[in-house]
C-alpha cells in the first residue's frame, strides 16, 4: 500500500467529494418534489393521473439507472434542453444538470412509493374528520394528511439521501467530475490501480455514516417530542 | 335512504325525519347499520338510493355545496380523531379560520370559551398526545362546536373510553342537549338514551324496528326484537 500521491492529488478528492455532495442535495431537493407530485397522482381520483403515474414508477424502477443516465444525457440535447456552461461549478454544468435530471427522475419513483405508503399509512378517520369539518379534500390533505406523512416518512427520506450518494457515483461515466470520477483520474494520474479507490470508499463512507447518525439523532428528537 | 356495499344491502330504507332541538339517540345490535346511518347523514358514505334533506336542502340532488352543509353539521367519532400534530387550540381554530375566515385572535377566543366550557382551558397548548380519552373526546366535541353548527352527529362517542372516563362525555353531552342542541347520538349507553334522548331509535338488519319516547320504548316496546335487545342491554 502506497498512499504516496496523497500530498499531490488530495484537493482531486476534496472537490469530487464537494461535486457528489452538491449533486446528491440537488438530487433528493428534486426527487422529493417530483416523489409528493406522483404520490399525489397515484392516489388522485382522476384514472388518468394514476394511470400516467403509474406507468412512470413502473417503468422507473423496471430499468437499469445507467440506462436512464445515458438517456437523459444524449436525450436532453436531443429535445432542446440544453444548459449553460457554468465555470464556477468545477465540472462541466450540462454533464452536471443530465445527471441530476436522471438521478432524481429515478429517486422520484422510489420516494413516491414511500409517500403513498406513508400517505395511506394516516387514519382514515383523520380525513373524515376533517371532511366532516367541512374541510374540502385539498386542504384536508395539505392541513391534516401530508404534515402527518412527512413526519412519517422522514427516516425512509434519508435512507433515500443515502442511496443518492452512494448511487451518484454512477454519473462518473458521463464526465462528472465528483467523487469516484476523480478517484479515476488520480488512479491514471499517479499509477496507483487500488489505493485512489480505497480513498474514495473511505470518503463514501464517513459521509453516509456521518449522515446515518445523524437521522438517527434527528429521529430520536422527533420521537420525543411526540 | 338505502345504502349497500357491494352486494350487502345495509340499510333497507331507512325513513326519518329529525326536528330542530331533537336528541335523537340511535340504539341497536352491532352490524344493524346504525353507524352506516349516522356516516350517510354528512355523506362520509354515499347513500347508494334516497334522498336526505337538511335544512330544506337536498344532500343527494341538485349538486349541493356538501363541504357548506357539512359546516352545519358536526360529526364526533368513536376514535376522536384528533389531528395528533397539532395543539389542542389549533385542532379547535384551524377549520373556521381556513373556512370562515375567522381572524387567529377571533378564533382564539372562541376556543378559549368552549374549552372553558368543558372544563379544559388549561390544555389548551397541549397535543392530544398528552390527553386522556376523555378529554380528546371533549377537544373532539368543542372542534365541532367551533363551527357553530345547526346539528351534532355522535357516532359512538363513549365506546372507546374507559368506564371513569365516559361521565365526563356524556356530561358535556348532556349540557348541549339542555341548550337545545339538535343531536343524533349512536351509542350503547342506555342510561344517556333513557336521560337526555327525546326520541329513541331502535335498528336492526338495516331498518328501524321501533321508535318512540325513551322512556316509553324502554318500559314497553312492541317488537319482540326490541324486547330480546332490551332484555340482554338492560
Amino acid at each position: 500500500m502506497d498512499f504516496s500521491f496523497l500530498p499531490k492529488y488530495y484537493m482531486f478528492f476534496i472537490n469530487g467529494a464537494k461535486i457528489t455532495i452538491l449533486l446528491s442535495i440537488f438530487t433528493v431537493v428534486l426527487g422529493v418534489i417530483l416523489g409528493i407530485v406522483l404520490a399525489l397522482m397515484r392516489l388522485s381520483r382522476f384514472g388518468v393521473l394514476r394511470m400516467v403515474a403509474t406507468a412512470y414508477i413502473e417503468f422507473i424502477r423496471g430499468t437499469p439507472l445507467l440506462v436512464q443516465l445515458f438517456l437523459f444525457y444524449y436525450g436532453l440535447p436531443k429535445l432542446g434542453i440544453e444548459f449553460p456552461d457554468i465555470p464556477a461549478l468545477g465540472t462541466a454544468f450540462p454533464e452536471f444538470m443530465a445527471g441530476v435530471v436522471a438521478l432524481s427522475v429515478n429517486s422520484a419513483a422510489y420516494v413516491a412509493e414511500t409517500f403513498r405508503a406513508g400517505i395511506q399509512g394516516i387514519d382514515k378517520g383523520q380525513m373524515e374528520a376533517a371532511r366532516s369539518l367541512g374541510m374540502p379534500h385539498s386542504m384536508a390533505m395539505r392541513h391534516i394528511i401530508l404534515p402527518q406523512a412527512i413526519r412519517n416518512v422522514l427516516p425512509a427520506l434519508g435512507n433515500e439521501f443515502i442511496v443518492i450518494i452512494k448511487e451518484s457515483s454512477i454519473v462518473s461515466v458521463i464526465g462528472i467530475s465528483e467523487l469516484m470520477y476523480n478517484a479515476d483520474t488520480v488512479r491514471g494520474n499517479s499509477f496507483r490501480p487500488f489505493e485512489p479507490l480505497i480513498v474514495a470508499a473511505l470518503i463514501y463512507f464517513v459521509m453516509t455514516f456521518t449522515l446515518s447518525k445523524l437521522l438517527g439523532v434527528a429521529e430520536r428528537r422527533m420521537r420525543n417530542s411526540d | 335512504m338505502h345504502k349497500s356495499f357491494g352486494r350487502h344491502h345495509v340499510l333497507q330504507g331507512i325513513d326519518i325525519e329529525i326536528e330542530k332541538g331533537e336528541v335523537v339517540v340511535v340504539i341497536g345490535p352491532s352490524g344493524s347499520g346504525k353507524s352506516t346511518f349516522l356516516r350517510c347523514l354528512n355523506l362520509l358514505e354515499q347513500p347508494t338510493g334516497g334522498d336526505i334533506a337538511f335544512e330544506g336542502t337536498s344532500l343527494i340532488h341538485g349538486k349541493p355545496d356538501i363541504n357548506k352543509l357539512r359546516e352545519r353539521m358536526g360529526m364526533v367519532f368513536q376514535q376522536f380523531n384528533l389531528f395528533p400534530h397539532m395543539t389542542v387550540l389549533d385542532n379547535i381554530t384551524l377549520a373556521p379560520r381556513k373556512l370562515k375566515g375567522m381572524s387567529e385572535q377571533a378564533a382564539n377566543d372562541v376556543a378559549h370559551n368552549l374549552l372553558r366550557r368543558i372544563g379544559l382551558f388549561d390544555k389548551a397548548n397541549s397535543y392530544p398526545g398528552q390527553l386522556s380519552g376523555g378529554q380528546k373526546q371533549r377537544i373532539a366535541i368543542a372542534r365541532a362546536l367551533a363551527m357553530s353548527p345547526a346539528m351534532l352527529l355522535f357516532d359512538e362517542p363513549t365506546s372507546a373510553l374507559d368506564p371513569e372516563m365516559v361521565g365526563e362525555v356524556l356530561d358535556v353531552m348532556k349540557q348541549l342537549a339542555a341548550e337545545g342542541m339538535t343531536m343524533v347520538v349512536v351509542t350503547h349507553e342506555m342510561g344517556f338514551a333513557r336521560e337526555v334522548g327525546s326520541r329513541l331509535v331502535f335498528m336492526d338488519g338495516g331498518k328501524v324496528v321501533e321508535q318512540g319516547k325513551p322512556a316509553e320504548v324502554f318500559a314497553n316496546p312492541q317488537h319482540p326484537r326490541t324486547k330480546e335487545f332490551l332484555g340482554k342491554v338492560l
